[in-house]
């Protein structure tokens, strides 16, 4: 630690008047505060207007206020010297240590910097480096940081993302105050009328004006007796420039300017007549008050300067905040501040979901500026519209045709109560059954009821899934596969037990599962088996199916066989033909789908002008020769059953009749 | 009486010299007026019987200027320590946002403090003012007189300071501790303003 403060430059010694108030009132601040107010701190002022003894006086008080905190003075030509010499020595790194103990950096001087590049890199990095880890760095100069010649901009920044504060010539009561201080100090005391006639002198720097009446003090040291005004001016005149000779001011009739007698002593200090200027004490009272206000009412100023290094810190703009620092007195800083961070909370998400939609704005500068916010949600919506929207539901299931009885009536109604409040009461809600049973059937209906306005409801098949994400991994575009699906408000799942042993895609599903279910986001699942019966499924994924409501769909029995017959023969002719619909309801079918399939084949007989729609045409059908092979062949129907939309179901749907192969025969395939 | 007055940018802070009769309240008040600058003191009203005891208050207006952007005036008041004053008290009491309570050193004097002091905490409480959270300083007046009259400090604490208060010891013709007592009171009164406190109703 290398202090060498001057014990004499302390806050009590400097006197504040208006031209320096707000420096001496901010300084103050951040000798209490160091780092926490306003960091850096940058002083100007021309030679002798009190800058050095104003950071020295910084030094003092913060080392009082926290006795561990480290300060360090020093002029900018010892910083230059020092380090050539440590650059000299290869010492260049260990300089460079040398500060990262100070917690106080008080550069003196900085004008200096004109045109040395070197050292404005070197003094850059130290000011970054105190600003990153919250010490305080305080510099002076003749000028302010912009007039400094050949100064690199990003100091000038830097200097101007403190506070920058100038100390202008004092007023006459403020000179007052010094030289009646000056001479106390001097242990001389001098008739009000010399004192005023000094201040009033045409001289602009303090120091110069300190000469004067050291000349004065030498003076009646030596003459042993009280000065006159008159005689003071005469003093002066002879040591004086023309310049400010001339302008002397005459001593003032009544105010002590006759010649005091000699041997006659001064009047005491306590006793100060009513009409004497500014009294130090005054000064030094205004002073604390003024210190005090201000961190009171400006304390947002410490706030928004914090904010500013945070963000910044963070690589955001802050060019609102730095704004609002330069104002005087703005109307509602905390609520600006306020905004700014409430805009950097939304472009974090925008930028979280930037990356996710896979958006070329990405990573752009644009999500790093809250003045550009609109345009940031802008680039957002751009990408969200040009993401393709999940697989729907088809819409020809719907919940009213799907035959209730009793096997089916507890899925019906967890399938209602779903649909009344989605995502709150079973979620997710599993429908298992064997194959044909009406488990897509459910679950389109399902999604078709949750469809509206703001509803974006997923649904495909578990194969699809898997297809999507290969495809997805395959572009290096998963993060938009995730994308694509989190957005969903419904997500409905057929046949999920195909993803047994695909690993990748059962890791994504849970992440995805996980994030609906935090949102409560309605899922549905279907499965031919439950999911404790699944194999090659992963535990984490499996506990999660049997989280919500598992329910079973079984074989269809008389009652559902006749109403589906009864439904598909009045579609047709309108009439159920209750005879033909008892016979194809007693056949042996073991599913919905297969049931379906006899009807058709019974219909596609009268379309090819076999007989009329009947009981016999249906028993020829069924029982004397065996469905018409030319029927599959042309593709519009699969296992008797036309698609729903139009082509072939599915190739699982086709092979159905084959399922043991058929499952093996994809699994192959992939 | 509000303190700050965000829409007109304005702060102003009445501060009460309280105490028994002839402690020096006035004493404190007249020390100031003749350290203030003309242009920042207005008038300095006293209302005083012949005998220049305190018959109603004494007034002292200053203006600190602009700080931080808000015109800063702080209206500096005394009550009338005689007893029979007590009314006067409460009016002049009304509104204060912080007390500076002026005791006399003098040993003496010690049970018309403690009178003096009792008769503030109950006219404060009378205004709906929690004194333990209120702005509060003690100057112990007169130290300068010959040590076997007066009480220390200390003592003084001892006597009257059973809150905690911050006191001060002063010599109010002379000036000593004066502003330091007002710079006490300030400092109390402004961080009420950062915690957003006003003074009583």
């Amino acid at each position: 630690m290398s202090i060498r403060l001057n014990p004499r430059y302390r806050f009590d010694a400097y006197i504040v008047g208006a031209a320096n108030r707000l420096a001496a009132t901010a300084a103050r601040a951040v000798a209490e505060s160091p780092g926490a107010v306003y960091n850096p701190l940058f002083l100007y002022a021309s030679s002798g207007l009190g800058k050095t003894h104003l950071l020295m006086a910084m030094g003092h008080l913060a080392m009082e206020v926290n006795p561990q905190l480290t300060v360090e003075y020093l002029t900018l030509d010892e910083f230059i010297e020092a380090f050539h010499a440590a650059i000299a020595a290869g010492q260049g790194e260990a300089y460079r240590r040398r500060y990262t103990d100070v917690g106080m950096l008080l550069v003196d001087d900085v004008q200096f910097l004109t045109h040395r590049r070197e050292m404005q890199t070197e003094l850059l990095r130290l000011t970054n480096a105190m600003l990153t880890s919250g010490r305080q760095i305080v510099l002076s100069s003749d000028r302010p940081p912009a007039e400094i010649e050949a100064l690199d901009d990003r100091l000038i920044q830097r200097f101007a993302g403190g506070l920058v504060i100038d100390i202008s010539a004092p007023d006459y009561e403020t000179r007052v105050a010094i030289l009646r201080r000056h001479a106390e100090e001097r242990k001389a005391a001098f008739d009000p009328s010399v004192i005023e006639m000094v201040a009033g002198l045409p001289i602009a720097s303090i120091r110069e004006l300190i000469g004067a009446l050291n000349r004065l003090v030498a003076f009646q040291a030596v003459n042993d007796a009280p000065l006159t005004s008159a005689q003071a001016k005469t003093v002066l005149a002879r040591t004086m420039p023309a310049s400010v000779r001339g302008s002397v001011p005459a001593p003032v009739a009544g105010t002590g300017g006759g010649s005091a007698p000699a041997g006659v002593d001064p009047a005491p200090e306590s006793v100060l007549p009513d009409t004497v200027i500014a009294g130090d004490e005054f000064g030094s009272f205004l002073s604390e008050i003024s210190s005090a206000l201000a961190r009171q009412v400006e304390a947002w100023r410490g706030h928004v300067a914090e904010a500013v290094m945070r963000w910044q810190g963070e690589g955001y703009r802050t060019a609102r905040l730095q704004l609002l620092l330069e104002e005087e007195s703005p109307l509602d800083p905390d609520a600006t501040l306020r905004d700014f961070e409430a805009d950097i909370a939304r472009l974090q998400e925008l930028e979280i979901e930037a990356r996710e939609l896979d958006a070329p704005s990405a990573g752009q500068p644009l999500f790093r500026d809250p003045d550009r916010l609109q345009e940031a949600i802008g680039e957002v919506e751009k990408a969200r519209d040009g993401l393709s929207p999940p697989p729907t539901p088809a819409p020809i299931w719907r919940l009213e045709e799907f035959v209730e009885s009793a096997g089916t009536r507890m899925a019906v109604r967890a399938a209602q109560a779903v649909i009344a409040a989605p995502g709150t009461q079973y979620n997710p809600l599993v429908l298992i059954g064997g194959a044909g049973v009406g488990k897509t059937h459910l679950l389109h209906a399902i999604g078709n009821a949750l469809a509206g306005p703001g509803q974006l409801v997923a649904c495909l098949r578990a194969e699809d899934l898997v297809d999507e994400l290969i495809k997805a991994i395959d572009r290096n575009r998963v993060p938009w596969w995730r994308a694509r699906f989190r957005r969903a408000s419904v997500l409905l799942i057929d046949d999920v037990h195909l993803l047994a042993g695909k690993d990748r895609s059962q890791e994504e599903l849970f992440w995805l599962y996980n994030v609906l279910a935090q949102s409560g986001r309605q899922m549905v699942f279907t499965s031919t088996v439950a999911p404790q019966a699944l194999q090659g499924m992963e535990p984490r994924l499996m506990t999660r199916l049997e989280a919500g409501l598992v329910v079973e769909l079984p074989e269809p029995d008389r009652e559902v066989r006749e109403a589906i017959v009864s439904r598909l023969l009045r579609a047709r002719s309108g009439d159920a033909n209750a005879e033909l619909a008892s016979y194809l309801a007693s056949r042996p079918v073991e599913n919905v789908r297969a049931l379906q399939g006899l009807v058709q084949r019974v219909l596609a007989a009268e379309d090819a002008g076999e007989g009329p729609l009947s009981p016999g045409l249906a028993r020829q059908v069924l029982e004397g020769s065996p469905a018409a092979p030319t029927r599959r062949s042309m593709g519009t129907r699969t296992s008797g059953l036309l698609s729903p939309v139009g082509s072939l179901r599915s190739r699982e749907k086709m092979v159905w009749d084959w399922p043991g192969i058929a499952d093996r025969l994809i699994e192959e395939f992939r | 009486m509000s303190l700050v007055n965000f829409t007109t940018r304005e702060i102003t802070c009445k501060i009460v010299y309280y105490g028994p009769g002839r402690s020096g309240k006035t004493s404190n008040l007249q020390y100031i007026y003749g350290r203030v600058p003309e242009a920042r003191r207005g008038r300095m009203v006293s209302l005083a019987t012949q005998t220049d005891r305190t018959l109603f208050f004494d007034f002292l207006p200053l203006d600190l200027g602009v700080i931080s952007g808000f015109t800063t005036r702080f209206q500096l008041y005394t009550v009338p320590g005689q007893v029979y004053y007590n009314a006067t008290r409460k009016l002049v009491l009304q509104g204060a946002d912080g007390v500076v309570f002026v005791g006399d050193s003098q040993a003496r004097r010690l049970e018309d403090n403690i009178e003096s002091l009792q008769n503030l905490q109950a006219n404060l409480l009378g205004q709906g003012v929690d004194v333990r959270n209120f702005p509060l300083v003690l100057q112990y007046n007169k130290q300068d007189l010959p040590a076997d009259l007066i009480l220390t400090q200390p003592d003084m604490d001892e006597a009257l300071n059973f809150r905690g208060y911050r006191s001060f010891p002063g010599d109010a013709l002379r000036g000593a501790g004066v502003f330091e007592t007002l710079k006490g009171i300030s400092e109390l009164v402004l961080k009420r303003l950062a915690a957003g406190g006003h003074g009583p109703p």
